[in-house]
């Protein structure tokens, strides 16, 4: 029941926010909720999964594309080119590009597209047993070639430049201020719906086999289940997430390059989890929303020296809260238990995860 | 205890969301540009990742023109009051603080950007707030935003001439050697164009990823084209590889000459001026352009900043949009955006680079172009300059065989 | 002539990968630690033979060397001493952490040294090349026979010299070195002094051919984990042969395509990822008995 109130508070919070917000912060606060809803899908790959996905900005990226392609076809307009396009010497529209007019198809694939490259990927992968540090290297590595990809393919995808200048959104006005409140109440209705969708997911049968495929991979394979099927699914429904968020973030920050989805980026996606706590999504969120508010702050407030109080974060987090900020609780109520008892073992990942 | 565990996190959450709340409103969002006895102009460059090598400079450079013009009385009997921002060489992010600098700080205008991504992303925000944006670097035209003054060189003031040059020169065959991103690749499509219809021949065209430093193989293809002559349009740190390993090979300035549009002082320092020495480059301005502007620019500078530090060009560009905005804003007799833009056209000021005057059609300015030879000591030589200061092309409609490229 | 060029282009480029991910071999694959300012070591490295240019002169680079390795080991050291230490069982989240370390660094470095790259001149007699059919440059010689020279000492080092018999001790087998008497924590100092002062040096190497500034390093990091994991964790072998093909198949492909420098990093990223299906932990693996 508490927990309930609780979800209700942040919802009217939340909510409320544009009351109390400049609509510059209030933007801001609509970007992080993108990689909130991000950072949902990484606790699950990740937190529970065991999956430690350094190339969750690919999917970002093919989410944000798909819409972003849609956008800029419509702002041109029917037979028109998008204005990148025309500077850099593309004479027809290219044919990658032509369903991408079609809203339906174009929503489609914000999510299909993340997915499928998420399947593909996850089956190859993980079918050969590729785990850890490996996936871990593998997935930076896609996320390094497909920024490669699309920095070469400049008249297809705007190159390093990106796709920006973005005025309608579905029928809103991205320029007036009233229409983008609207746009962020649309974000909130989707990360609340994202969360419910994964906690119900991680607290199914499905979500403890996939915590018992992290701890102990072979033995579950010895009791019949196929765990690459089981990591695939997640990983895959992560990078669904991803997608969508990705599709969010285009209208709200005006613009998408190779720079949101590269391997800083997405490291970034993952820092924002590790801080909030890996093991809890109320606590991966928050830690999204934290990270990424402070390192706006950080930047704002000392722009020539941010990057030692964000790199002190990070330090600071993982040497003394590495379980995030919503571990801390158990953290200390484990300090005190072992006051209580000295010789009470530390409480494992395993027990943690259980909890 | 699932459920005490979830009432935990969740109430991090809600205090990490109320944190965040409270932060926010205690902004200093009240103070605008018109209050008080200063006028805060916004600073915008890359002061952290890969572009800080060139943006840090040019900040500085703009430092000290506010610093100038408060020591002369400031503007309409105001100091300046910089605001400075990092764009962390990360578009998003320079879009992001280009908002922030217009909607929280309320400045009266924003000097900044350096890469051409950088200014595709803050131009809608620019114009969507109409607010203005000085751009201090040369870039590769074919833009006129209503809200962006373009104190670089456009491509006809430093791409073109440079063409007429090697023209001038007898150079036949040009290989082109560019960063993958928009301004070496429009440089290059104008290159081409330029090419066919001058009786040049390309030899080829070679893009390698930003901060590429691996260029033995591309320095293979050069050996075996054998141009008359390189068009470098490398940007930042792939210079110094290109350079080296170019070098190391045995192409010398002798045998395989070059001429760069993206190297000035600056990077020669980083790249070695043995390494460089005889190449050519394309630019308006040069530490020894001769004048006693730019003799008192470069002693003030250095100065501030240390005797071993050089000025070049992007520097001198953003020095010259501080004072260019100021002359505008005073003879505006307001810092108000459209009665700015209303002023500007045609004012003229005797700066570094010699005298530069804004064209109020395009929002470019005048700009002499200059061709220079590096010297050993990592100075640069003019060798050639276009006589008078040119006027701004964006479009090159005056360029009879560039019609097809601005479509 | 340019397929024999490119051959040579090949092997100077692996020569830099290997020398770049030679440390990471051990400190990723012994240690399972990864460590993102593993790069910020290879700045400290060439920042080094920057320092030591006034005070040397023209011989700054060879004096270097063994000072690079001692700047990047004792770097390492004071990294594992005051963090990594608390995190043996987690590799994972050390990643996290030295991407913190790492941005701390390069900030120092851009505070220290100023945001502009600097100059490190090359020796005179570096600056040359010979003349075989194909121009090699002499400081595509150094930097491949410094590569061969740090692979021969470390292979020395691990088979003949007790400390490094302890190493590969510990690497096949924590637990049963641990047993036997072989002190983990301090192989585990030597073997990241070792590694992090591989990076310095390989930092030297590269003011021969590339730029010195602050992100030096993080330009060679993605790819130095690729030759890790395609050699297989802690093999030596394995990242030379690692380093050295996918040198060459760069070469290849960025000679044989128009336009190619992209298109060769994207190939090579598509064939780890194809390689990894026939050898899911590499190329050489270590034999062991555990599951998981």
């Amino acid at each position: 029941m508490r927990n309930r109130i609780a979800f209700a508070l942040i919802a009217v919070l939340l909510l409320a926010a544009p009351l109390v917000f400049s609509p510059f912060r209030l933007d801001l606060l609509a970007k992080y909720l993108c990689y909130a809803i991000v950072a949902l899908g990484i606790a699950l790959a990740w937190g529970r999964g065991g999956m430690l996905t350094l190339g969750q900005g690919v999917f970002f990226g093919l989410g944000g594309y798909a819409m972003g392609m849609h956008l800029k076809l419509v702002e041109a307009g029917p037979g028109q080119l998008p204005d990148f396009m025309s500077w850099s010497g593309v004479e027809r529209l290219p044919l990658l590009w032509k369903p991408f007019a079609d809203p339906v198809f174009a929503l489609v694939m914000v999510v299909v597209l993340p997915v499928t490259v998420a399947l593909l990927l996850g089956l190859l992968v993980f079918r050969q047993r590729v785990r850890g540090a490996y996936f871990a290297v593998l997935s930076q590595a896609l996320a390094a070639a497909f920024v490669i990809l699309l920095v070469g393919q400049q008249g297809l995808t705007g190159g390093t430049n990106g796709l920006t200048n973005f005025q309608l959104f579905f029928g809103l006005d991205l320029y007036d201020d009233a229409d983008r409140r609207i746009l962020y109440f649309a974000i909130v209705v989707v990360l609340g719906l994202s969360y419910l969708v994964v906690r119900q997911l991680a607290r199914s049968r499905y979500g403890q086999l996939l915590v018992a495929i992290r701890d102990g991979e072979d033995r579950v394979r010895f009791l019949g289940y196929d765990p690459a099927l089981v990591k695939t699914f997640a990983f895959a429904f992560s990078a669904g997430l991803a997608g969508i968020a990705g599709a969010l973030f285009v209208p709200v920050v005006g613009l998408l390059t190779p720079a949101n989805l590269g391997v800083v980026a997405s490291l970034e996606l993952l820092i924002g989890v590790a801080i909030g706590g890996r093991y809890s999504l109320a606590g991966a969120v928050g830690g999204a929303l934290l990270f990424h508010y402070a390192k706006t702050i950080f930047s704002e407030q000392w722009p020539d020296s941010w990057l030692y109080v964000q790199g002190a974060l990070f330090v600071a987090v993982m040497l003394w809260a590495p379980r995030g900020l919503a571990g801390l609780a158990g953290q200390l109520r484990d300090l005190v238990a072992a006051r209580r008892r000295p010789a009470a073992p530390a409480p494992t990942v395993l027990e943690e995860a259980r909890a | 205890m699932a459920a005490t565990k979830w009432t935990k996190t969740l109430s991090i959450l809600f205090l990490s969301t109320t944190l965040a709340v409270a932060g926010c409103a205690d902004d200093p969002a009240a103070s605008g540009s018109s209050s008080g006895d200063t006028i805060k102009v916004g600073i915008l460059h890359s002061l952290s990742g890969t572009m800080a090598i060139s943006e840090v400079t040019v900040r500085d450079s703009e430092l000290l023109a506010i610093e100038e013009v408060n020591a002369a009385g400031g503007v309409l009997g105001k100091k300046l009051e910089p605001v400075v921002e990092d764009g962390a060489s990360d578009w998003p992010t320079f879009a992001e603080k280009a908002q922030k600098l217009i909607n929280e700080d309320k400045v009266a205008t924003t000097f900044g950007g350096w890469t051409s991504a950088s200014r595709k992303a803050m131009l809608p925000v620019f114009e969507r707030n109409k607010a203005l944006l000085w751009y201090p670097v040369q870039y590769e035209g074919l833009e006129s935003s209503p809200y962006i003054f373009y104190t670089g060189a456009t491509t006809n003031q430093q791409i073109v001439p440079a063409l007429d040059y090697l023209k001038q020169q007898g150079k036949k065959s040009v290989f082109l050697v560019g960063s993958d991103y928009v301004f070496p690749r429009t440089a290059n499509k104008i290159i081409k164009a330029y090419a066919a219809a001058n009786g040049m021949t390309v030899a080829g065209e070679e893009y390698t990823p930003l901060g590429t430093t691996e260029y033995s193989t591309i320095v293979n293809k050069l050996g075996q084209a054998k141009p008359d002559v390189v068009f470098n349009t490398l940007n930042g740190d792939s210079n110094v590889a290109f350079f080296k390993q170019l070098r190391s090979a045995g192409l010398t300035d002798k045998t395989m000459p070059t001429v760069s549009v993206s190297v000035a002082e600056e990077e020669v320092g980083g790249i070695g001026p043995a390494n460089i020495a005889g190449h050519l480059v394309a630019w308006n301005y040069y530490q020894t352009t001769e004048g006693a502007t730019n003799t008192e620019f470069v002693k003030k500078y250095k100065a501030k900043y240390g005797a071993a530090k050089v000025t070049s060009d992007p520097m001198e560009a953003g020095y010259n949009a501080v004072k260019l905005w100021a002359a505008a804003a005073t003879k505006a007799g307001s810092t108000d955006v459209e009665a700015v833009k209303k002023a500007a056209g045609g004012i003229s000021l005797d700066l570094p680079e010699g005298k530069v005057t804004i064209d109020g059609e395009t929002q470019h300015v005048y700009k002499t172009a200059r061709i220079g030879l590096i010297q050993p000591d990592g100075q640069i030589k003019e060798v050639w300059n276009s006589g008078a200061p040119v006027k701004p092309d964006p479009y090159l409609k005056g360029y009879p065989w560039a019609a097809g490229l601005a479509s | 002539m340019g397929t024999l060029n490119q051959l040579v282009i090949g092997a100077s480029i692996g020569a830099v990968l290997l020398l770049a991910s030679l440390g990471l071999t051990f400190t990723f694959g012994q240690m399972g630690v990864i460590n993102m300012a593993h790069g910020e070591f290879i700045m400290a490295g060439a920042y080094t033979a920057y320092v030591l240019q006034p005070l040397v002169g023209e011989q700054a680079v060879l004096v270097a060397l063994p000072v690079a390795f001692a700047v990047g080991g004792v770097l390492g050291l004071i990294l594992e001493r005051l963090f990594i230490r608390r995190f043996y069982g987690r590799p994972l989240d050390t990643l996290l952490l030295t991407w913190g370390i790492s941005l701390i660094l390069q900030q120092v470095a851009r505070d220290v040294f100023g945001a502009p790259n600097v100059q490190v001149t090359a020796p005179g007699w570096l600056t040359g090349g010979i003349d075989v059919g194909v121009r090699i440059p002499y400081n595509r010689v150094f930097i491949l026979v410094l590569a061969v020279g740090c692979v021969a000492a470390i292979s020395l080092y691990l088979s003949k010299l007790r400390q490094g018999r302890r190493m590969r001790a510990v690497m096949q087998n924590r637990q049963l070195a641990a047993v036997s008497g072989v002190a983990t924590g301090r192989v585990d100092q030597a073997t990241f002094f070792i590694g992090s002062g591989l990076a310095g040096v390989a930092g030297v190497a590269l003011t021969l051919i590339g730029p010195v500034g602050p992100t030096l390093g993080s330009g060679y990091i993605v790819d130095a984990f690729l030759v890790v994991v395609a050699g297989g964790l802690g093999q030596l072998r394995g990242a030379v042969i690692a380093a050295f093909a996918l040198g060459v198949l760069n070469s290849f492909v960025e000679f044989w395509t128009a336009n190619g420098a992209s298109f060769a990093k994207v190939v090579v990223f598509a064939v780890i990822i194809a390689f990894l299906q026939f050898r899911p932990q590499g190329m050489f693996v270590l034999r062991s008995r555990a599951l998981t």
